[in-house]
């Protein structure tokens, strides 16, 4: 129960250090906020949908990887890409069985069919394994590593490198593969990328298996260190989206940014003004971004976004 | 409009006989609920199905209204009657406040703002343990009075809060065939061609928020005087939700609609009991079932479908 004692530490007046701690686990959980919300930008970009039901991807990521391993008996890293490929169908299955056939696609019914969706997803993990908390074994042993003053755990580590390398992946290929430019195309102009002979729908279809693996991955990646349960996937969800929002929705480097400083403001504010608000931080960061600049931080103004 | 004032009479007419029916008992106490749900329905569809603009923290404004109340009657001991509108005012002015920015916002971007303004408000009735109680409630708030007369027993509160609903239900049918309810339905389809035949689109849209915040904080002081008891869960996310789910399943724009998307589901977790944990499941689903087979709510989709069973008994006729 390392884990454990080591996010119980006891508090002590402000110094340089706490501050590097409460930074460190910021960073880790920008990341999963950044994968997240990379994975709202990309079906947003390909289908102007936000999809609501995002953060459930990322509780199946760890309850899905958790039945692998104990029902199933696997080891983890045969697990995990088990996970990750179940959660990719059940990404093109909503895609196919709620979106596509909606009648009258208008904002409002899409965003009612993706809570619609989210419910039941959450419901169904619910009604098949409990509603009790689960804990998933660490990728490396959980020894508190010490950097500067400040302890890190190797989850922590894991969570970085792993983000890194999915941000990598994702560059190359949205920029050096044809699928990848022709799905850049459709969120530029869907109808002119029609014209082009790109294929929308399939463009559609990539979007939502690539976001519920991100989704998934970024699931995985944190369980070890926050546990998981059938309801952890609507706060994440929305902090990925608050992140997406800060980045303006693009599926690259700023919605990462966004993430890193939504995750590090969250932290500290946690630690030095209070943990009962942390929640909170995160909404008003969204509510105040989306008054002030709802073109993101780094982004151009630009009218149709509202 | 002489059908309207025909509808609405028979509309009251049932719902305050229907005590005569029940005798009591405790499918009273859900027909309170009922008549409270429907306001909060009716509030939320003047917003989403006259206007067109949704919000996902309805369920907040309905907390303070019902936390504002209980705290000034019971902590502090004022006149119930005083305290509700005081929560009203309140609540409407911080809507009309919030309003403006938030309604520069559209489509799933209004979505998420109002959405994260309704966990915004959860969480604060969650960490202000000295004012609300926290995550374990705030008790002793007294029942609403008239003179000696106390709304303490199920059949009381039933007339006291379908007084309200019922007035909630003329208020938005009268709305809907005013000038402002014409002005509202153009915002609704093109905001543009709205604003290009002289409405104040963004100043109608607040002040529809605001009345609808007012009429759901409304609702709040009549729950909290009625359970005498409140707790953060019943005004969290899920509950905006299931707001929500009322309005699109009664039908978008139907005043009557809601009150049958309220009774609906208020109704429905007393038949589903035993299956308590599993309730949002089946809200879940008939959410998704009603937008993509019945975009219309119940009260298009159910003439619809008779109308095209008929088509197509006529067509078996036929061959």
């Amino acid at each position: 129960m390392k884990v454990r004692e080591f996010l119980c530490k006891k508090r002590k007046p402000m110094q340089l250090e706490q501050i590097l701690q409460y930074s460190f686990s910021g960073l880790s959980t920008g990341a999963i906020y950044a994968l997240i919300g990379i994975g709202f930008s990309i079906i947003f970009n390909a289908t102007g949908i936000i999809n609501f039901a995002q953060g459930e991807f990322v509780m199946l990521g760890g309850m899905l990887t958790l039945f692998f391993l104990e029902a199933l008996k696997l080891p983890l890293w045969a697990a995990i890409p088990c996970a990750v490929v179940v959660s990719a169908l059940i990404g093109v299955l909503f895609e196919r069985l709620a979106i596509r056939p909606l009648r009258q696609p208008t904002p409002i019914n899409l965003v009612i069919v993706t809570i619609a969706g989210s419910i039941l997803i959450r419901g169904l993990t619910m009604l098949l394994w409990g509603k009790d908390t689960h804990a998933i074994p660490p990728f490396s042993g959980d020894e508190p590593i010490s950097v500067a003053g400040a302890t890190i755990l190797p989850q922590h580590l894991w969570i970085l490198a792993i983000t890194l390398l999915i941000i990598a992946v994702n560059k190359f290929f949205f920029y050096h593969t044809i699928s990848g430019k022709a799905m850049r195309a459709c969120s530029y102009n869907r109808r002119a990328a029609g014209l082009v002979g790109i294929d929308v729908r399939r463009m559609v279809f990539f979007s939502f298996v690539i976001s519920s693996v991100l989704g998934a991955l970024a699931g995985i990646i944190v369980a070890p260190l926050t546990m998981t349960a059938y309801d952890v996937g609507v706060m994440l969800g929305l902090k990925g989206f608050c992140a997406a929002i800060i980045g303006g929705m693009s599926s690259g480097i700023a919605t990462v940014v966004g993430g890193l400083i939504l995750g590090v403001l969250e932290s500290l504010g946690a630690g030095l003004i209070s943990s009962g608000y942390k929640d909170a931080i995160a909404f008003i960061i969204l509510l105040l971004i989306l008054f002030i600049r709802p073109q993101g931080l780094f982004g151009k103004a630009e009218s149709e976004r509202v | 409009m002489k059908r309207d004032v025909f509808k609405f009479f028979l509309f009251a007419v049932l719902i305050l006989a229907a005590p005569l029916a029940f005798k009591g008992g405790y499918l009273m106490n859900v027909l309170v609920f009922v008549g409270i749900n429907t306001m909060l329905a009716v509030a939320l569809n003047l917003l989403l199905g006259y206007a067109g603009q949704i919000s996902l923290g309805h369920a907040g404004f309905f907390g303070i209204g019902a936390y504002l109340s209980g705290i000034l009657t019971a902590t502090y001991g004022w006149n119930p009657w005083l305290a509700m509108p005081l929560a009203a005012l309140a609540v409407g002015i911080l809507a009309g406040l919030i309003g403006f920015p938030i309604l520069k916002l559209k489509g799933h971007y209004l979505a998420m703002a109002t959405l994260g303004l309704g966990i915004i408000i959860y969480i604060v009735f969650n960490e202000t343990v000295d004012l609300t109680g926290g995550p374990s409630g705030f008790s002793g708030i007294p029942n609403l009075t008239v003179g000696s007369f106390v709304f303490n027993s199920d059949v009381r509160n039933y007339y006291l809060a379908w007084t309200f609903a019922l007035g909630v239900v003329l208020f938005a049918v009268n709305l809907a065939n005013s000038r402002v309810g014409r002005a509202l339905r153009a915002v609704h389809d093109s905001e543009v061609a709205a604003r290009v035949m002289g409405v104040n689109a963004r100043l109608l849209k607040v002040q529809v928020f605001a009345l609808s915040a007012v009429i759901s904080s409304l609702a709040g002081s009549l729950y909290a005087h009625t359970m005498t008891f409140v707790s953060p869960a019943s005004f969290g996310f899920n509950f905006s939700v299931e707001l929500l789910t009322m309005v699109v399943i009664g039908g978008l724009g139907s005043v009557y609609g809601s009150f049958l998307g309220a009774a609906l589901l208020t109704l429905l977790p007393e038949l589903l009991r035993g299956a308590q944990d599993y309730d949002i499941i089946v809200y879940g689903g008939l959410l998704m079932i009603m937008v993509m087979f019945m975009p219309g709510g119940l009260v298009r989709g159910i003439p619809d479908f008779f109308r095209r069973m008929a088509r197509m008994r006529e067509g078996a006729g036929n061959a």
